[in-house]
């Protein structure tokens, strides 16, 4: 508990680093996987390519990827973009399969019935369907969040700054608080942060089951 | 591109795969480690998941635990492990097995789960025993989804093996520290690219098993 004190900045910056590389991952992972989502409903055939061929995606181990990536990108190892980047990848081989079978969920009859009210396809998207796959692609997008937050530490043994660097600084040292306060820190953020998309899901949508309340 | 490039000449060099610190002895340390704690993993976790499964008992408690393990950070355990019992292979297992034990639980609870409660009604109509009911129609039914627990536990691993060279022991994770503070980038892509290809390889030897048993036992 004294070092915790003792090195309350430090550990202050290394949380909101982590949450900088964390929360654009998470963004883009959904930003990304709601349309290719759409697409591999629209397309049939390549439903099955684009789902399987994202979840094919977190076979990939992650700290190799963090190396291979910058060849792509033409960054460096321990560019924040190259972290971002692949920790949207994990994110989308989680979010692609879930956004794709919350958007499939939504009762054809319902979109027929708007479509026959005179909706044109953009229209029926965001005002009918998107909002009633809403709670199951909330489901989705909070185990991506959770995952990704725990994802991240890992880069700390390339030297990117993160809650991780508690864990490599506490091993080097041998200092066991160190690694604790990292532990116990990610899992606060993953929560925190779980929080806030289900009340975030109360807001946007009192229609799902237990909101509105 | 170069660095590519490079990288694929260290890997088809046969040089860099020969002798005692070489890829082929890392790539054998690390299919070992993963297969270790597969098995420590499968031994805790298969009987508890099965019994989870056919009694209904403690699903709340496995389904709970599935999601705190995927919190967790892999790299913070591994590290808290070696600090208390030092360095070497056991505190990279304990955080394997820590990993692994969540996924093949999930997958054995599901597994029996996924069996209609009606087939089993049938099997007990029969006059089979609970433990019949378990080996004989529960088990084989489910045995896809149980092998998909297993599944996600070792790609899990493999990946994770690699932090074992952190704390000091053996794999292909050698390799990349190496590379890493040696600044030598082509050794750690060959690194990484030879982690990559192990993963994925045994991911595709597990879809090809679930495949051929799901049509073994009709389910397709």
């Amino acid at each position: 508990m004294e070092w915790i004190l003792n090195n309350l900045p430090r550990i202050t910056d290394l949380t909101v680093a982590h949450l900088l590389l964390a929360l654009p991952a998470v963004a883009a992972a959904f930003l990304i996987a709601v349309p290719v989502a759409w697409a591999a409903n629209r397309v049939r055939p390549l439903r099955e390519v684009l789902v399987s061929g994202t979840g094919l995606l977190y076979a990939i181990p992650s700290l190799p990827l963090f190396i291979v990536l910058p060849i792509i990108l033409g960054t460096g190892v321990r560019d924040t973009f190259n972290v971002i980047v692949a920790l949207t990848i994990f994110g989308l081989a989680l979010m692609v399969r879930s956004a794709a079978d919350a958007l499939d969920s939504v009762d054809s009859g319902v979109r027929l019935a708007s479509t026959a009210m005179g909706y044109s396809p953009a229209k029926r998207f965001f005002s009918v369907e998107l909002p009633l796959a809403g709670p199951a692609l909330l489901a989705g997008l909070r185990v991506v969040s959770v995952s990704t937050i725990s994802l991240v530490s890992v880069s700390a043994v390339l030297g990117v700054q993160s809650l991780g660097s508690l864990f490599t600084d506490g091993f080097e040292r041998g200092i066991v608080p160190s690694i604790a306060a990292g532990i116990l820190l990610t899992a606060v953020l993953a929560l925190l942060l779980d929080l806030l998309l289900i009340a975030a899901g109360r807001v946007l949508m009192p229609w799902s089951p237990g909101g509105g309340r | 591109m170069n660095h590519l490039i490079d990288a694929f000449d260290v890997l088809l060099d046969p040089e860099s795969w020969s002798g005692p610190g070489g890829f082929g002895v890392r790539m054998l340390e690390h299919l070992w480690y993963t297969a270790l704690a597969l098995i420590i993993s499968a031994a805790i976790a298969l009987p508890v998941g099965l019994m989870v499964g056919h009694t209904g008992r403690g699903r709340a408690l496995a389904v709970i635990s599935t999601g705190l393990v995927r919190a967790l950070p892999t790299l913070g355990l591994i590290t808290l492990a070696a600090l208390f019992v030092g360095i070497g292979l056991t505190a990279p297992m304990i955080a394997f097995v820590v990993l692994a034990v969540p996924s093949i639980l999930a997958g054995a609870y599901a597994g029996v789960e996924s069996v209609s409660p009606a087939t089993t009604d049938v099997a007990k109509a029969q006059g089979m025993s609970g433990w019949q009911v378990l080996l004989r129609v529960e088990i084989p039914l489910g045995l896809p989804l149980i092998i998909g627990g297993l599944r996600n536990a070792t790609l899990q691993v493999v990946a994770t093996a690699t932090l074992a060279a952190y704390v000091g022991a053996g794999g292909l994770g050698r390799q990349l520290f190496l590379g890493l503070r040696t600044q030598d980038y082509p050794l750690m892509l060959a690194a990484s690219i030879a982690v990559i290809l192990l993963a994925i390889v045994l991911d595709a030897c597990f879809e090809f098993s679930q495949r051929l048993l799901r049509r073994l036992l009709g389910l397709v």
